[in-house]
């Protein structure tokens, strides 16, 4: 199978597994006892979350690897990784108050979890506008490596700091969130959505490494021919 | 000449680090002394972090127990603002005569470099800091006197993590373009952890508590500065490669 036929089955496969997960979600996973259906925004809240942190841990060990070995694979890796993981960062941060209005009657407190959550997608922005910024496209790849790796560090450091301090004071009370008590239907919803969501961000990912790809022979045939032009 | 700049081919760990110590002073000394040739940086941080005291005394004209509340989130974002200006001019001023070139061909390890210009930043900023905190004690008629050593000790800390990274995100910034609006947008999500820190730890001691009730803020400020510190000592060096 060639290139291009394994990017359609996987895009298919994503399709396929991401209205299952939504058929789940809405018909199958039973109604939830206090929170009514508003809950069900939960199968996509928390997927989203792990993609995000998931995506930004990638881009750590990537840019790692980078200033390792120079692979430029392993730079739009990172790239791709933090891109893809700022739109799912941004989910869950648009699910989350969607979620919390009705049930905590606000949109937004700062406790711990959201807090961090806050940070990381201030990380994700920061690294992303980084690239978009530097001045010599030739240091990107550098640059943006050291930036992701003490980003990440602070990502560790600020999710223990505002655990020590924030929580000092009563968490809201998260009913039937993801706890012991999680119906087994709920449980297998979950772990759909999860599998789909990962799915998806896999494809985005890929499809966008092999973009940077494509856009650095372009600009390699483009120097090339220029060259040539002016040999001629 | 060719002598003078002879490389050693097997270095004793002792003139290694003989030599380390020696860059970190000659870039600190070089910093101290182009800041009191034109005195600009300093200055400019010094009126800019009054004016931003000032404006904050402005608006929430805090008094007694109110004042206790605000007034350490106060200094922080101001000590926050402040540093922000010494960074960027500390390497804008670099790749304006080709500084940054030259750090990057001197035959000395980075991470000296990044010491010298963090010893630098801390002295700039800490100026700034003893100017700012004599300012607000005035305006808001509070004295820092009783709880001055744990007060000191703690704007020390939270200030040598606050530099640890802004000295290297300020040498990032300097490469992009609208540096001045790059490097806060990189260095206050990442400065979050001292922040929690620092202003936990100024409020319990200018409320004159026990040094082991705000020790867990303490804690975390030693901590961020020796990780940020280590971390940055050993990425500096690509940063500086072109």
């Amino acid at each position: 199978m060639n290139k291009s036929a394994w990017d359609n089955l996987h895009l298919a496969v994503t399709a396929v597994w991401l209205l299952a997960a939504l058929y789940m979600i809405f018909l199958y996973a039973p109604q939830e006892s206090t929170m009514g259906e508003v809950q069900r925004i939960f199968y996509i809240h928390m997927p989203t979350a792990v993609v995000a942190l998931t995506a930004y841990s990638a881009a750590f060990l990537a840019s790692m690897v980078y200033l390792a070995k120079r692979h430029r694979t392993a730079d739009d890796f990172a790239y791709a990784s933090a891109e893809v993981g700022f739109v799912f960062c941004t989910c869950v941060l648009v699910t989350g108050p969607l979620w919390a209005k009705p049930v905590w009657g606000i949109w937004w407190t700062w406790d711990a979890r959201l807090t961090s959550t806050f940070v990381l997608w201030l990380l994700f922005i920061s690294y992303l506008m980084l690239r978009r910024y530097l001045i010599n496209p030739d240091q990107a790849e550098v640059l943006a490596a050291v930036v992701s790796i003490i980003g990440f560090a602070d990502a560790l450091f600020d999710y223990m700091s505002i655990r020590w301090f924030r929580t000092q004071h009563p968490q809201p009370v998260i009913a039937g969130g993801p706890g012991s008590g999680l119906d087994p239907k709920m449980q297998l919803t979950l772990a759909v959505s999860l599998g789909a969501f990962l799915c998806l961000a896999v494809y985005l990912i890929r499809q966008r490494v092999a973009l940077a790809r494509t856009a650095r022979e372009l600009s390699q045939l483009r120097r090339q021919s220029a060259s040539k032009e002016a040999r001629a | 000449m060719t002598g003078r700049w002879r490389v050693r081919r097997s270095p004793s760990s002792e003139s290694l680090a003989m030599r380390s110590l020696q860059v970190i002073w000659a870039v600190f000394t070089k910093d101290l002394r182009v800041e009191w040739r034109n005195r600009e940086t300093v200055a400019l941080m010094v009126v800019f972090g009054w004016l931003v005291i000032f404006l904050f005394n402005f608006t929430l004209e805090p008094a007694g127990e109110e004042s206790l509340r605000v007034l350490p989130v106060l200094l922080w974002v101001t000590f926050a603002f402040v540093g922000i200006l010494g960074f960027n001019r500390s390497f804008a001023a670099e790749r304006e005569n080709a500084g940054m070139e030259g750090m990057a061909l001197a035959p000395a390890d980075a991470g000296a470099i990044y010491l010298g210009k963090v010893l630098a930043n801390l002295v700039f900023l800490g100026v700034a800091e003893v100017a700012v905190v004599f300012a607000a004690s005035i305006w808001y008629n509070f004295s820092f006197i009783p709880s001055l050593p744990w007060f000191a000790a703690i704007v020390f800390l939270g200030t040598l993590g606050y530099v640890a990274v802004g000295t290297i995100f300020g040498a990032i910034a300097a490469n992009t373009r609208m540096r001045e609006v790059m490097l806060p947008v990189l260095q206050f999500p990442v400065s979050v952890p001292i922040f929690i820190g620092a202003v936990e730890a100024t409020t319990g001691a200018l409320r004159g508590r026990a040094a082991s009730e705000f020790m867990a803020g303490i804690r975390l400020l030693v901590a961020f500065d020796v990780v940020f510190l280590i971390l940055s000592y050993l990425l500096f060096e690509y940063v500086l490669e072109e």
